[in-house]
């Protein structure tokens, strides 16, 4: 319990993700916070590659990360752009309004 | 060693109630700044483990980048007027919720049998291509591999990036009528014979110059 080994971290991992899912299914306000959950889901996963990372002793996974970081902001740079293309036609970024895929 | 686990469990702890906060919080912006915070002690972990490099690139990227950006498009959409709502506003017979906790419920206990696995079987994988060595520091070591072994998917990631870019402005762009522009074509094109024109002029009359 006192000595911090690769299960807390992973398990912290898995937590934040589940919070990023959960954010996802539970959100009915508006994208914004879908794209944030998105953030929490990559955050995991940055956890996880550096976790384990550190505990095999090769440098790899903190490579791959770096990647991560890099892709996660372009993905935040054009789903924000989206939003705010999509807010601009239609006026609104409510999920329950966003209809035009009748999803 | 004491220490070092009761800063882990801080900062984890800060961070799953952030966490919890950015996706039941009611006010989006409230929301981004969860979302800081989490960023903040995820990346005050990664400094913590020994992987401070990516620590302070997590700070820089998405704390000063990415956040700025969702508090930017918060700030700009109209969406002050929901904020009184939370995800159970209208519940219209949808069933999505208990699904979607279901599914997360099982995505979260199958992460914790694989943890699990892990945990008794240490030995479970052990190939070690980049060995991080303990004499030069966390971003040397990086930087020796990144420009090295990984030189093309550096590069592509900024491919990405300038990709990413490009496609942002293109999306927001939107031509705006009845806006004076520069026309460089038409102004380097002109000719003297468009431009100026030789009129005799008469005496005592002046010249009337049409517009």
């Amino acid at each position: 319990m006192l000595s911090i080994g690769l299960g807390h971290y992973l398990t912290l991992a898995a937590i934040i993700f589940t919070i990023g899912v959960v954010g996802i299914f539970l959100n009915r306000k508006n994208v914004i916070v879908i794209l944030m959950s998105i953030e929490l889901i990559l955050l995991a996963v940055n956890i996880n590659l550096v976790a384990f990372s550190i505990f095999i002793n090769d440098l790899s996974g903190q490579i791959f990360t770096l990647f991560i970081l890099t892709v996660a902001a372009a993905e935040a740079a054009i789903g924000l752009a989206i939003i705010v293309v999509y807010f601009r036609n239609s006026d609104t970024i409510r999920v329950e309004e966003i209809k035009n895929l009748k999803g | 060693m004491i220490a070092h686990s009761v800063f882990f469990y801080i900062f984890s702890l800060i961070a799953i109630v952030s966490a919890v906060m950015v996706t039941v919080s009611k006010n989006t912006v409230h929301s981004v700044f969860f979302l800081i915070l989490d960023f903040i002690s995820i990346s005050c972990l990664f400094i913590m483990i020994g992987a401070e490099f990516l620590g302070m690139i997590m700070l820089i990227v998405y704390v000063g980048a990415v956040a700025v950006l969702f508090l930017f498009v918060v700030m700009m959409l109209n969406v002050a007027e929901q904020k009184g709502q939370w995800f159970s506003s209208r519940w219209d017979g949808g069933t999505h919720i208990p699904v979607g906790l279901l599914v997360s419920l099982i995505i979260f206990f199958e992460l914790i049998i694989v943890i699990g696995g892990w945990k008794y079987k240490p030995d479970l994988l052990n190939s070690l291509s980049l060995k991080i060595s303990t004499e030069v520091t966390n971003t040397k070591s990086i930087g020796n591999v990144l420009y090295t072994d990984y030189i093309l998917l550096f590069q592509i990631s900024g491919m990405i990036l300038l990709v990413a870019m490009i496609g942002a402005i293109v999306l927001t762009y939107r031509e705006r009528a009845g806006v004076k522009r520069q026309s460089y074509v038409k102004q380097i094109s002109r000719e003297r014979s468009e431009g100026v024109d030789l009129v005799e002029a008469e005496k005592n009359k002046g010249v009337k110059i049409d517009a």
